[in-house]
């Protein structure tokens, strides 16, 4: 990608959406299920940043942490009190699962934002299959606890009687939309901010606009810094939302 | 429609033959390969998180926890000794001032006494010595009457001796003694 910018002088060249192509790693040939592409590199990353934070950082399990060890035990609590606080206490046998999504979406957003980096949460295969498994997994946790009474959840009994069904329409439509939304709002973000970074770098080509190029480069990684961390957040709170509805699904 | 629009942007903007057409998000022959080292990683990260780090972490936080309630209540037992012990100097404080006191006023008192005793004998040997000296004072005004007597009445013969006249001495002590005593 950087190389063609400097190969062609001559004029705008924008190659915003090749940072996402999947590409084997070694050799050059298709991308079979199981080939070894530059996505297992930067989940390979991810997790050796979530062992490198969370296992070798708290080694010392010191009383009084050291830095990396006081980070891992403040992810540790947000999302500790996250989950108890949305989900109840009933919902804290979960919260690996959540801690998992949270920390795999934290250090890939992060990661993605090194340059030349390839970020895994921008492809909608990922988050989508995230974002299914919270689905799947919350309705038949909903169904296994309550039974037949979690559909209760679609039937507003606060409303009246004759709206009921409407609303029970429309519930049934947000609660279908949720897993699509849930995917596509983290996946479009990372996607956008990067193709947008992408966009201005392919500016910097001409002399004369390059000053503002670097400048509009370095507010969008700044926002881009806020939004991996916010849409790590958005995509963690509303596992919890959607299990605290299959815990409790009455309004 | 999103596809068709960024193939179109593509097609109009790059040339190059290594370009994806549109959005490598919707190449799904990649799919499976995305999906199945996602599936690999998360179970990677939850084996990793449910066995070693969050239980670690877990059992970190509750130890602080424990040695702060502990350390809470060691404070709390060494202020309550510490409040016994000021309440203890309180009390002692007062007591002394209560026996200075008392000391004190005994003291005056002594004091008082002895001042006075000192004070009578003192007044007594004063006026002792003050009758005293009046008694002496009565013995030499007594006889400086005596002497000027005498002398008067030695001077009078004199005088009279010097006019030319002769008195008699008897008569010269009447008249004398008739001046002073007028």
């Amino acid at each position: 990608m950087a190389t063609e910018a400097g190969g062609e002088e001559s004029g705008l060249v924008f190659h915003p959406m090749d940072q996402f192509i999947v590409s084997p790693l070694f050799g050059d040939g298709p991308v079979g299920m199981f080939t070894i592409t530059n996505v297992t590199l930067w989940m390979a990353l991810a997790i050796l940043c979530v062992v490198g934070l969370m296992v070798l950082g708290t080694g010392g399990r010191s009383i009084v942490p050291s830095r990396i060890q006081s980070v891992a035990e403040l992810a540790y609590g947000f999302i500790y009190k996250m989950v108890e606080d949305i989900t109840g206490k009933d919902g804290v046998k979960y919260f690996p699962y959540i801690m998992t999504l949270f920390l795999f979406i934290v250090f890939a957003n992060f990661l993605g934002l090194l340059p030349m980096a390839f970020t895994t949460t921008s492809h909608i295969a990922v988050t989508a299959v995230m974002a299914l498994a919270v689905f799947l997994g919350v309705t038949i946790l909903g169904f296994v606890k309550n039974g037949a009474a979690f559909l209760g959840l679609f039937w507003v009994s606060s409303a009246p009687l004759a709206l009921r069904p409407i609303l029970a329409l429309i519930e049934v439509i947000s609660y279908f939309v949720r897993p699509v939304s849930h995917s596509i709002r983290l996946a479009g973000n990372m996607m956008a901010g990067h193709a947008v970074i992408k966009v201005f770098a392919g500016f910097a080509a001409i002399a004369a606009i390059s000053p503002l190029s670097v400048l509009a480069i370095t507010a969008m990684y700044g926002l881009e810094v806020l939004v991996s961390f916010i849409q790590a957040y958005v995509f963690t709170i509303l596992t919890c939302v959607y299990l605290k509805d299959a815990l409790h699904p009455h309004h | 429609m999103a596809t068709e629009t960024t193939a179109a942007a593509g097609d109009g903007l790059a040339t190059s033959p290594e370009t994806a057409p549109g959005m490598p998000q919707l190449d799904f022959s990649t799919f499976g390969n995305q999906i199945f080292w996602l599936i690999v990683t998360l179970v990677v990260i939850y084996f990793v998180l449910s066995r070693v780090a969050l239980p670690r972490i877990a059992a970190v936080l509750a130890e602080r926890q424990g040695t702060i309630t502990n350390d809470i209540a060691k404070a709390e037992d060494l202020k309550k000794q510490a409040a016994e012990a000021e309440q203890a100097y309180e009390k002692a404080l007062a007591d002394a001032r209560v026996a200075a006191q008392k000391i004190a006023e005994q003291t005056r008192e002594e004091i008082k006494g002895q001042v006075a005793d000192a004070q009578a004998k003192a007044d007594a040997e004063i006026s002792a010595k003050t009758a005293e000296s009046e008694k002496e004072i009565d013995a030499i005004r007594a006889s400086a009457m005596e002497n000027v007597e005498a002398v008067a009445k030695d001077t009078a013969a004199a005088v009279v001796a010097a006019l030319g006249s002769s008195a008699d001495q008897a008569e010269i002590d009447k008249a004398v003694d008739a001046r002073m005593k007028g």
